[in-house]
């Protein structure tokens, strides 16, 4: 049996797919994917230290008022830690929610509504958490010198 | 399946937390009370009962995540996929055993 004989069957007709990924530039998916790969493990080691640290040391969520927050971004060791955590966490859960959106936003001007709406969230909060981190002041002047951690008092 | 389900519903549930996490934190430049006062209503029982559930989520989600991972880049992990499932559920028990006692203790302010 050749082609061209009217019997030949090209093998079963494949039905459109229900829902259309959406994924549709296969270099900028390869990226994608292997930003969730690498930023994945990088933020299991941050958030995990993050948890340990605020939540199983001394009086855990008790402790977690300004003199702590204050006594932690301090150190530029914890100002980065939180800057990469926070940069890292919103690009992976942003992309991640790309993905949803593509998987369950079938109709054209909702997935742009959404993608749109999306990106100025990831923008808008890593801008605003990298200005909190970047700009703070562990003792503000005009505030009461009992809520500030206790080296403020040298500062004075 | 059921795991790919565990992901993408951890994931969204963080997301969504990390948004609200971000701002609450923002309090720190507007002033010392005020960070404090809503801080403050973190500790209340039933937030504290939701951030067990946040951590709950953030731990699946965490191995699950090292798990595809392992899963894509070796055909051993991909023969034991199972076993893998198997082990980021006892991971996640082993560590909520660990937490949960603490935690509940700072929140309900019990002798644990």
């Amino acid at each position: 049996m050749t082609a061209s004989s009217p019997e030949f069957v090209p093998g079963p007709k494949i039905k459109e797919p229900r829902i259309r990924s959406g994924r549709v530039r296969p270099g900028a998916e390869q990226w994608s994917w292997r930003f969730m790969r690498i930023s994945g493990p990088i933020l299991v080691v941050l958030i995990l230290t993050h948890l340990f640290v605020n939540l199983m040391t001394g009086d855990g969520i008790s402790q977690i008022d300004f003199a702590f927050v204050a006594g932690k971004w301090a150190a530029p060791l914890w100002q980065w830690w939180d800057f990469l955590m926070l940069a890292l966490a919103m690009l992976h859960g942003g992309n991640g929610m790309r993905l949803l959106i593509n998987d369950y936003a079938h109709r054209a001007w909702l997935k742009k509504l959404l993608h749109g709406a999306l990106g100025v969230a990831v923008i808008g909060i890593i801008v605003l958490g990298s200005l909190v981190i970047w700009t703070f002041d562990p003792c503000p002047v005009d505030a009461d010198l009992s809520l500030l951690p206790s080296f403020c008092e040298d500062v004075r | 399946m059921w795991m790919w389900v565990v992901h993408r519903v951890t994931g969204v549930a963080i997301f969504f937390f990390l948004l609200i996490h971000v701002l609450d934190t923002t309090l720190v430049r507007v002033s010392p009370e005020a960070y404090n006062d809503v801080i403050g209503s973190y500790k209340t029982p039933i937030y504290g009962l939701v951030e067990a559930g946040l951590v709950a989520a953030i731990i699946l989600h965490a191995f699950n995540g090292l798990r595809i991972i392992a899963v894509d880049h070796s055909t051993w992990a991909l023969r034991h996929q199972k076993q893998l499932v198997w082990a980021v559920w006892i991971i996640f028990v082993v560590l909520m055993a660990g937490f949960l006692p603490r935690h509940l203790g700072h929140v309900f302010g019990g002798a644990w």
